[in-house]
Order: structure tokens, then C-alpha cells, then sequence
């Protein structure tokens, strides 16, 4: 009944040597990463690894997710009961756990016996789900099965063991089978029962098939382990506390010298946590299920994303580590290992993908930087872009319109230049605000609603700029660059310390972008100002408007997830029209995007359907007469989505239109 | 070979105001573009570069500032970047213009490499005249091929050009020899974007400054006195403020409806 050593040790330091060479293999390709700082706040790091790694809160924010919960604290418990398998295997009898004073082991005993349960019970879950309805139909791999069967052995094996040494004690003691039973329940409830049921005389030949089944399949676990996705075991807790800390709304700046590269093209241009986080991806999906690109069935995957920086870098890194050529594209046609151009361009980098990913891979930040080094660097992308780019250089703003009729929008109303030490707020009105016929309506209703609340504020006219969101997002840094120097020094000229924005985009861009070029801006969304000044009684929405009807509210990314702002423009829905908005089905931190973002607005959209006639479609769903947003962008994707679904009578409001309504009419 | 392009710094006409006393162009605070039509030109000498391996140069006549125009021209894989800039050069008409930017390709095909092609926009859109590509033409006595629309076949070896000409209603195909001088179209090409490293190598590169004492030509024959003719007069017609018809956000339909009914009753709706 004992375990032989001199099989066991062997496969054991096999098995090791497999492991250790494994993720030595993988650390040397993670170092082969471009520098970044990631060793900062190391408190807070600590905190948010035991909550996202250990209390996996971002695991069990969907369903299944308590299943993963069970196996990955079932694994840390087991973890002892492994340590004692594998020593026993070496030195039998010499370390035992029931060695322990009888207070410890009993409890400890317990645990690992329930735990082993739980995970055999979590791994058919896990089984059948991947059978029956997998988070998306590649999840059905061969990979994923070995695994979870591997682990199904486990148990089952542990179990065996366990029970048969409760048998064999239960003989030589010449106990009364019931009452040694009961006993051993309390201590490993499961085994005892299990114990019953074994037939004594084959108690040998099932605890030796037991031990070696349980040997083989955990020196299996370890090898393999560090070879496969699930790599993750070990990768994903140090990914947690490497996490960005702040949100990931923007991007790196680059120094435009003579020698410097531009973007990435090859995987070891990124830094070593990008690469990191390649191997802390375990394929779950929950990336592509929430992406506008991959679910209106463009190419676009950010699970495949990660997924081929890695297969790259393991394709790559012995030449990459020698300096020589890699063989593997990073951005090419190539299957896997390589990503197509029009996933790159697919991205509305709206981050519902790094909302959603457990282990807070960033998956838009890699994909922004393969834009830049095909803008930058190849001058290559999608043609619709070329005008775009000469616009926002040329006149810095994305219709090429003379930046002299910037003032047009407010030709009817009463406005005034922004004024340095006596102007209290910039409203910057932005390019749609400026420019595009519908958004002109929504700056008046600003405008308007400002003096109706004796708001101090003032505009930069034929002087504003666009702020580049659009060209940053689409990998156009240098065109950025040249933008944000030039609105950072006027603002610093105007001494503009307070701004207003209507476009989620201004609003992130100013506020969070701009800080890299060192201009520190109170950033206001109009959304925001409005509900201060009802809550400050500064705007009295008396009449509470009825004519609206029911009203959905859709989230904008910029807004929303990128930063945070959620209930401002629902409470000003809530004011001026008495009641709470509906809600789509997603909606929030899980909003759909309106298919516009990261400079989409201004390219076709050729594959699959169209990201805003989806979100229309949701919206519909809610049965709505207004459909409200609180960005330009957004505007036009859903005013142009219902013309295509054909559906009548619905209207898309801007949250400044509707306070406007009620407090103005 | 080489292959000049001829380009010029122009005022971003969509923003130029004209002022009603003086009648003159407010060029205060308008950025200056490269000549949309010349970009095209610059365009086609690239690509006929990387097809064929030519040198491109870039030429522009203009004041100081001017450089910016050539430094795009490098930025976007120009080999050379020479800037006719001088006093005496100024306030020249076409026929002025004409005589310094032809010197000037004179000397690069006596000093540097045969100069196989010229190739300029149709015309400026600061003066619209479309008279300085054939005049440089005329000069040097190279064939002459306006309004380029594409360019068929280009034979080095023969010596020989094939051009689609874009003309009203009609495409004409003319085949010349070399050295042939070319105004093209905006159809001709897409011009390219210029890549970063070739921007921030552009700033620090070169731009030439031939000045009248490398050209050395008769100064009655350049600038003010060399031009026979001169704009007396600019202004934009007066335009009366039109109609605002309804509120077309508040009531589409009841404007729509105002608009027929207004067309109608000009008599300017087909029925």
C-alpha cells in the first residue's frame, strides 16, 4: 500500500524540470518587453490583488463565475493536500498530515475533503457548460477538456486514496464498520462514505491504482501546466497587481525624434506587462461577448488579439532575443500569430473588453499601438482616413471646414468670448458642437440653459481647436501631439482653469489626456454641470415634460466606462421629465457602444452588421418615443441607425435638449 | 533622370476674406497649404521614383516662408528641395514666374542630370490662371501636356510619354517625347500621407535657396518689372441674405412642405 520512491522521484524531477523550463521559457520572452513602471503604490496593488486575484470580483460579475470561484479556492486548499501527496511520494510515511495535533488536522481534514468535492462538482459543471452552451464555440477545445479532466482525476483519485486508508484502519483496528464510519464522516465526510463502500479485500490494488493515477495526474498538471492557457494559474495573480491602476482612457505619449520607432510592429516593442498579460489570458471570452466589433461579426476578436501576441512571442522570441528578423508578422494575414489589418482598425476602443476581463488584460492599448506604427510609420490605413488626417492637421477639424465658421452654430444666440481672470467656465464647444448641423442644436440648448442659471462662461471661438481625440485613438500620434501642444499653450495663454465639454470625447481627452502634456483642467461634462445646477436650484425644470414620452438612456463609452460618469445625465432625465430613464438591456459599466469610437466615426463600416443598428435595436426593444444620449457621436449613429430599422415616431435627444425643454419653455 | 515638381505655397483660399475697402486679399492669421493640384503633381513623380528609380526634385518660387511647402515635399520622398526666393524675384506675373522656374530646370539639367519630365498642378488656386506649366514648357521647348488625368505608358529607354488627357466630356490620348512638361489633375492620383520618420527627417534636412545670384538672369525680365500684367482690381460680388424658411429641426415636415410650395411657385420643380 506504500508509494515507491524510486518510480516517484524521477517523474516527479521530470515533471519539474518540464515546469521550471516551461515558465523560465515564458519570464525570458516577458522580459524581452520594453520597460514600464508597474512597481508603484504597492499598498494599493496589494488591495487590488486580493480583491480581483483572490476574491476574484471580477470573476463572479457573470454567471459561472462562482463555478471558477470554487475551483480557484479549492486549488489554494488542495494545495496542502498536494504538498503532502508529492513529499509522501518521496519519503513515505514520513510526513503525514494526520501527524498534526488532532485540533489541526481535523478541521484541515475536513476542508480538503469538502474542497475536493466542490472542485469535482465545479470541473462537470464547467464540463457540461463547455458541452452544452460554450461562452463562444471555440471554447469547445481539446486543451480545455484535458484540463478539466485532468482535474476530475484528481479528485476522484483523492477521494480513492482517501477512502482506502479509512478502510485499511478501519481493519486492523477491528472496528464496528457503522460507528467508525460515522466517526470518520465528521472528520472527511465524503471519503468515509465512500470508504463503506469499498470491498475490503481489493482494498491494495484500488489505493495503489488510486496513488498512481493521482501521481500521474498531478505530475500531467505540472508539466503541462505552463505550456497551455492555463498558465493563467500563475500569471493572472501578478497580473492583478500589475494592473493599471488609473483607467486605461488613454495612451502613452511618443517623442517624435529623428531614430525613434513609431508604434509596434513587432511583439518586443511592447512592454514586458503587455506581454505578461498575454500569458494571463485563459481564453474565457468574456472580451469578444462584450466587443461591438466581434459580436456584429467583423474580424476584430480581442481574445484572439492576446491570444496572438503570445503564439507570436513564442514563435518569435529566439530570434527576437537574438536581434534577427522575425518570422511571424505581428500585423499580417498570417493566421495565427498575426492580426489583420481590419481587426487593428475595428476597434471603437470602446473598453467594454478590459471592463469585462477578470485579470484586467488591456487589450485596446496593444491594439492602438499597432494603429500607430501602420499610420506613423507605414502610412498605411483605410482611405476614408486620408481626408480626416488632413483636415484635423490642416484646419483641425475632421470636415476640412474653415475654422472661421466655428462661430456659426451661436451666430443666433448671445454669446461671448472667453475672458482671462473674469470668465469663470471655457465651454468648449468641439468640432460636432461647432460644425455638424444636429450637434449645433444641442450647443444652443447649452449655451441657453448656461444664462438661464447665471453661469459665467465663455467661448474661444474661430481660436478652439479639436481637441484629437480621433487621431489619438486612431494611432495618429503625431498629428495629436501637434493639437494638444498647441490647445495646452492656448488654454495656458487664455488661462483657462474650468471647462465645460459636450462630447464625451473633449471631456476625456481634455481631462485626461492633456494631463501628459501637464495642463491639470476641471473637466465638466454638461451632463454633470446640468444636475449641479438643478441640485444647486440654479435651473428649475418646473413643468416637468411629458412630451418626451418614454425614454432610454444610452451610455457613451467616453462617458460611461472610460470615466465614471453614470448617473449625472440620468438625474438631469430624472428632473426635467419626473421619471428615471429605461434602460437597455446593457447598459452602465456593460454598455454597447454606439459603433463610433476610436475614429470610427469616420470610416465605413464594410463586414458584418452595423454596430449602431444593433444598439438601435436594443434601445427599440424598450419601446421608447426619445432615445437620449449625451454625445455628438452617439447622436448621429442612433439619428442615422433609425432611419435604417425604419421605425417611426422614435427621436434622439441630447440630455442638454431635454433639460433645455424643461426649463426654457 | 530627373523629375521636377513644380509647387507652390498657396493661401487656404476657403479662409481668405477679401477686405471690402481695400480691396485687397486679408492674408492675416490664413494658413498656407501646398497647391492642392501641385500635390498631385509632387504625387506622380514619387511614384514614377519608385517605379523607375528617378531623383525627384522639388522647385518652388515664393518668399521665405515658402520652405514650409518644400520641407512636405521632402517629408513625402522628394530628393531634392530648391527654393527660387529673391527680391527681385517678387510680385512677378506668369510670364515672369515662368522665366525663373525655367532657369532654374535649366541649370539642374546642365549642372545635375537630364531632366526628363516637369511636372506641375493644372493650376494655383490663388490665381487660377493655369499659365505657368506652359509657360515653363514653351521656355524650355519641351513638349507640352496639359490636364493629366493619367499617365499610359512612360517608355525611358524611347524616350517616350503616353498621356490621357481629361478634357470636357472627353478623355484625349497623346503620346509625346521626352522632355515633356505635364499639368495634371486632381484624377491623376491619390497623393500619400508622409510617414514620421521621414517628417521629423524633413525638418533637418535641407531646403536650397537659389537666389538671383545663382540664377543670374536679367532682373527687367523677373519680378514687378519683368511682368507685363498686374491685378488692379479684386473683389467678391455682393450677395443678398436669403430666406430663412421655417424651423427645418422643429418642423420638418411643415417646411418640407413650405419648400415645395416655394419651388413651385418659381416654377423650379421638374413635374
Amino acid at each position: 500500500m506504500t508509494p515507491n520512491p524510486s518510480i516517484f522521484t524521477p517523474l516527479l524531477i521530470a515533471s519539474l524540470a518540464v515546469f521550471a523550463w516551461g515558465c523560465w521559457k515564458r519570464l525570458s520572452l516577458i522580459m524581452l518587453g520594453a520597460p514600464e513602471n508597474r512597481f508603484d503604490s504597492v499598498g494599493i496593488r496589494i488591495g487590488q490583488m486580493l480583491k480581483y486575484a483572490f476574491g476574484q470580483k471580477r470573476v463572479l460579475a457573470k454567471p459561472f463565475g462562482l463555478n471558477h470561484f470554487v475551483i480557484f479556492w479549492s486549488f489554494l486548499i488542495l494545495l496542502v493536500a498536494n504538498t503532502e501527496f508529492i513529499l509522501n511520494g518521496m519519503f513515505p510515511q514520513s510526513i503525514k498530515l494526520v501527524k498534526l495535533p488532532f485540533e489541526i488536522y481535523v478541521p484541515l481534514a475536513f476542508m480538503i475533503d469538502i474542497a475536493s468535492l466542490l472542485a469535482l462538482v465545479a470541473v462537470c459543471i464547467a464540463t457540461v457548460r463547455r458541452i452544452v452552451s460554450p461562452p463562444y464555440p471555440e471554447a469547445r477545445s481539446l486543451d480545455a477538456f484535458f484540463i478539466l479532466g485532468l482535474i476530475a482525476t484528481l479528485m476522484l483519485a483523492a477521494f480513492g486514496l482517501n477512502a482506502t486508508e479509512l478502510a485499511a484502519i478501519m481493519i486492523r483496528s477491528n472496528s464496528d464498520p457503522v460507528s467508525f464510519l460515522s466517526v470518520a464522516a465528521q472528520i472527511m465526510p465524503v471519503s468515509a462514505r465512500i470508504a463503506g463502500l469499498l470491498p475490503p479485500a481489493h482494498l491494495g490494488i484500488i489505493h495503489a491504482g488510486a496513488w498512481w493515477a493521482h501521481a500521474f495526474a498531478l505530475l500531467t498538471f505540472i508539466s503541462y501546466l505552463p505550456h497551455s492557457k492555463h498558465m493563467h494559474i500563475l500569471t493572472a495573480i501578478p497580473n492583478c497587481f500589475f494592473r493599471r491602476l488609473e483607467k486605461p482612457n488613454t495612451q502613452p505619449r511618443e517623442e517624435f525624434v529623428i531614430g525613434n520607432s513609431f508604434g509596434v510592429a513587432s511583439v518586443d516593442r511592447y512592454s514586458w506587462k503587455d506581454l505578461l498579460d498575454s500569458f494571463s489570458c485563459t481564453e474565457c471570452g468574456r472580451c469578444q461577448n462584450v466587443c461591438p466589433a466581434s459580436i456584429t461579426g467583423k474580424p476584430l476578436n480581442p481574445r484572439a488579439v492576446v491570444h496572438d501576441i503570445k503564439v507570436n512571442l513564442l514563435e518569435n522570441g529566439s530570434l527576437l532575443k537574438r536581434g534577427e528578423r522575425p518570422l511571424t508578422p505581428l500585423i499580417g494575414e498570417g493566421g495565427e500569430g498575426s492580426i489583420s489589418e481590419e481587426s487593428i482598425w475595428g476597434c471603437t476602443t470602446c473598453g467594454a473588453c478590459m471592463e469585462a476581463c477578470p485579470v484586467f488584460i488591456e487589450q485596446m492599448p496593444k491594439i492602438i499601438r499597432m494603429r500607430r506604427h501602420l499610420v506613423e510609420t507605414e502610412a498605411r490605413f483605410p482611405e476614408e482616413l486620408l481626408n480626416l488626417f488632413e483636415n484635423m492637421e490642416g484646419r483641425s477639424n475632421p470636415w476640412g471646414i474653415a475654422p472661421s465658421e466655428r462661430t456659426k452654430w451661436c451666430a443666433h444666440i448671445e454669446t461671448r468670448p472667453f475672458e482671462k481672470d473674469t470668465t469663470e467656465y471655457l465651454f468648449y464647444v468641439g468640432c460636432a458642437g461647432s460644425f455638424d448641423s444636429r450637434s449645433k442644436h444641442v450647443s444652443t440648448a447649452v449655451a441657453l440653459l448656461l444664462d438661464k442659471a447665471g453661469v459665467s462662461w465663455g467661448i474661444l471661438g474661430k481660436d478652439e481647436k479639436c481637441c484629437g481625440d480621433s487621431v489619438r485613438r486612431l494611432g495618429n500620434e503625431y498629428v495629436f501631439d501637434k493639437l494638444a501642444r498647441e490647445n495646452v499653450a492656448l488654454f495656458a495663454a487664455k488661462g483657462v482653469k474650468k471647462v465645460i465639454t459636450q462630447c464625451p470625447h473633449c471631456f476625456s481627452t481634455l481631462k485626461n489626456d492633456y494631463r501628459q502634456y501637464g495642463l491639470e483642467l476641471e473637466v465638466i461634462h454638461h451632463s454633470e454641470l446640468l444636475r449641479n445646477l438643478v441640485q444647486d436650484g440654479r435651473l428649475n425644470p418646473g413643468t416637468k415634460t411629458a412630451e418626451f414620452g418614454n425614454m432610454v438612456f444610452h451610455d457613451s463609452c467616453y462617458l460611461g466606462r472610460h470615466n465614471d460618469v453614470y448617473d449625472a445625465p440620468r438625474e438631469v432625465i430624472k428632473a426635467a421629465t419626473g421619471s428615471a430613464p429605461l434602460e437597455m438591456e446593457r447598459s452602465r459599466d456593460n454598455a454597447f457602444c454606439c459603433g463610433a469610437g476610436g475614429g470610427r466615426m469616420w470610416m465605413e463600416e464594410h463586414t458584418g452588421e452595423r454596430i449602431n443598428i444593433n444598439r438601435v435595436n436594443e434601445a427599440i426593444k424598450q419601446q421608447p418615443d426619445t432615445i437620449c444620449v449625451a454625445c455628438p457621436y452617439c447622436l448621429t449613429m442612433f439619428e442615422d441607425g433609425l432611419k435604417d430599422v425604419k421605425t417611426e415616431g422614435v427621436r434622439v435627444r441630447d440630455v442638454a435638449e431635454v433639460m433645455a425643454e424643461a426649463v426654457l419653455r | 533622370m530627373l523629375i521636377v515638381a513644380c509647387i507652390k505655397q498657396v493661401p487656404d483660399t476657403t479662409q481668405v476674406q477679401i477686405d471690402p475697402v481695400t480691396n485687397t486679399l486679408v492674408r492675416e492669421g490664413i494658413p498656407f497649404i501646398v497647391n492642392p493640384y501641385d500635390t498631385h503633381a509632387l504625387e506622380e513623380a514619387l511614384r514614377l521614383k519608385d517605379r523607375f528609380g528617378c531623383t525627384v526634385v522639388a522647385i518652388s518660387m515664393g518668399p521665405p516662408n515658402a520652405e514650409a511647402t518644400l520641407r512636405k515635399a521632402l517629408a513625402l520622398g522628394a530628393d531634392r528641395a530648391i527654393l527660387l526666393s529673391d527680391r527681385v524675384f517678387g510680385g512677378a506675373d506668369t510670364l515672369a514666374t515662368s522665366h525663373v522656374l525655367s532657369a532654374a530646370i535649366n541649370k539642374l539639367h546642365t549642372e545635375v542630370d537630364e531632366v526628363g519630365l516637369v511636372l506641375c498642378g493644372k493650376q494655383t488656386i490663388d490665381g487660377d490662371t493655369a499659365q505657368v506649366g506652359p509657360g515653363i514648357a514653351s521656355r524650355l521647348g519641351y513638349q507640352q501636356l496639359t490636364l493629366v488625368g493619367h499617365i499610359e505608358n512612360l517608355d525611358l529607354s524611347a524616350k517616350r510619354i503616353r498621356v490621357s488627357r481629361k478634357l470636357e466630356g472627353r478623355h484625349e490620348i497623346v503620346e509625346a517625347p521626352l522632355p515633356a512638361m505635364l499639368t495634371v489633375v486632381r484624377e491623376l492620383n491619390r497623393p500619400r500621407y508622409p510617414k514620421v520618420p521621414m517628417r521629423l527627417a524633413a525638418i533637418e534636412a535641407t531646403v536650397e535657396l537659389w537666389d538671383n545670384q545663382t540664377l543670374k538672369l536679367n532682373e527687367q525680365k523677373i519680378g514687378l518689372k519683368g511682368s507685363p500684367t498686374w491685378v488692379s482690381k479684386i473683389f467678391s460680388p455682393e450677395r443678398v441674405q436669403g430666406e430663412i424658411l421655417g424651423d427645418g429641426y422643429a418642423d420638418p415636415e411643415g417646411t418640407a412642405k413650405l419648400l415645395i410650395e416655394k419651388l413651385l411657385a418659381k416654377d423650379m420643380l421638374p413635374i
